[in-house]
């Protein structure tokens, strides 16, 4: 069992209203059916899934969120967004809660140096879409 | 019909089986292409947040050119078609992003751009540096569909992939999201299907088609999406596809990479080679070896075609000895 603590401060919170603004998302449709998780290619290998992304944030949770690599393994592949009967865009969420972070210098970053010998065979458009996603 | 072209990076480098074989094959079509005279990369990514403005300038700028050759501009590149069509759809729906935009490309305009909207004031086209979404984004499957029918690419196979096993990758990109890109069914898609039996294979449904390779995270982490290639890899595998068609480079590459790292490893799974589609139409049209490039791929895509066209030639003079 988890216990959280609900504060209104949290959910208050001005981080979640840019989440919500940037991403152009309503948080509270989310009822978690746990569809995206489902369906999600990257699930596997990372620390939340998506539907738990959201619940976070729900609560007001938004430090853990920002703790979290999930969003920073998140490719985009819009598998979520395709298959949520209430029409919430996790991929877009993802997206914002990275920019809030490139452009406010919080949470951590994990930078993994691409394989030399990788970069030199990939087609480039990898190497741009993976340097875009760290440059918002 | 006249198409601007938009054929993006990888095409011109890394994929250039792939630019080849669609030029040839639009010949064969009746399809003219024309290659918009200066582009650059179209950003990959299409950028998604509300706000944004700077990665928009890029596929604008593309677009913006395009309306001056034909009202429709096609591309290939999976990553292309989205981020373009994308970036459309945002000028279209959000005047004020827009007008940023159009801002920006007036202050960074080329002594070309600038001498092409002097040259035309009294045409029904704008300015290069005014855009409003007018162009239509396509892709090669959608002109195929559309615009040309599978009926006419059947009439133009001279040598038709019966008993080519051939199973089609869709990926994410091309169909997803589906309001925005609207190519075929998200869940579903018959496009490639449909083109496949046009070409004479059979074609090989497997769960894995619209499911997503690793993408780019083949240059950050690529244990992950080694991960993501090799389930899509046993799936087409074990349900005894031959090859796989795909229309993004880089699915083609990180399933390439990864089949070959598994064949290398302990041969576990069948070999599956993946191509691009307009490699398999250019050889059902009968377009000359050299041209489909099919040594520019890791696992040799060679040796099953070939088995392929020799098991059908068998096949047909066993039956003339037989008829005789």
């Amino acid at each position: 069992m988890i216990t959280v603590k609900l504060s209104s401060r949290r959910l208050s919170s001005e981080l979640l209203r840019e989440i919500e603004e940037l991403s152009g998302q309503n948080l509270y449709a989310c009822y978690q059916c746990g569809k995206c998780s489902a369906g999600c290619p990257l699930g596997f290998a990372a620390d939340l899934l998506p539907h738990q992304v959201i619940r976070l944030l729900q609560l007001g949770m938004v430090k853990e969120v920002f703790a979290s690599q999930a969003p920073w393994l998140c490719v985009a592949c819009m598998t979520c967004a395709t298959r949520c009967p209430k029409g919430v865009d996790v991929a877009k969420v993802m997206e914002a809660i990275r920019a809030i972070q490139l452009r406010e210098g919080r949470g951590t970053l994990q930078v993994f140096l691409p394989p030399a010998e990788l970069v030199a065979e990939a087609p480039q458009l990898a190497t741009v879409s993976a340097f875009r996603k760290m440059s918002l | 019909m006249k198409l601007a072209y938009y054929p993006g990076c990888t095409l011109a480098s890394k994929a250039k089986a792939f630019d080849q074989t669609t030029r040839w094959v639009a010949q064969k079509l009746d399809l003219e292409l024309v290659e918009l005279p200066e582009w650059q990369c179209c950003g990959g990514l299409v950028p998604q947040l509300t706000d944004a403005v700077m990665g928009l300038l890029a596929p604008i700028r593309i677009l913006a050119d395009a309306q001056f050759i034909s009202d429709k501009l096609m591309t290939l590149c999976s990553f292309c078609y989205n981020t373009l069509k994308r970036a459309n759809l945002v000028i279209q729906q959000d005047e004020e992003r827009r007008q940023k935009v159009v801002e920006f490309l007036r202050e960074t305009q080329t002594p070309k751009a600038a001498s092409q909207a002097t040259s035309s004031p009294q045409s029904q086209i704008p300015s290069p540096l005014d855009y409003d979404g007018r162009v239509r984004v396509v892709h090669l499957l959608e002109v195929l569909r559309d615009d040309i029918g599978f009926d006419a690419v059947r009439e133009k196979v001279v040598r038709p992939l019966e008993g080519l096993r051939v199973a089609p990758y869709y990926g994410c990109l091309l169909l997803r999201p589906p309001k925005e890109i609207g190519l075929d069914d998200p869940e579903e898609p018959t496009v490639m299907e449909q083109l496949l039996e046009a070409l004479g294979c059979e074609v090989v449904d497997f769960p894995r088609k619209v499911d997503c390779c690793g993408s780019f995270m083949i240059v950050s982490r690529p244990e992950i999406a080694a991960q993501c290639s090799t389930t899509i890899l046993r799936s087409a595998s074990s349900l005894g596809a031959q090859l796989l068609v795909t229309s993004c480079p880089l699915c083609q590459f990180n399933l390439d990479w990864q089949q070959m790292r598994m064949l290398e490893a302990n041969g576990e799974i069948s070999p599956v080679p993946v191509i691009y589609f307009t490699q398999l139409m250019a050889l059902a049209m009968g377009a000359e070896p050299y041209l489909l490039g099919f040594e520019q791929h890791l696992v040799d895509p060679r040796p099953v075609v070939m088995e392929c066209r020799s098991a059908v030639r068998r096949e047909q003079t066993d039956r003339e000895r037989i008829r005789g």
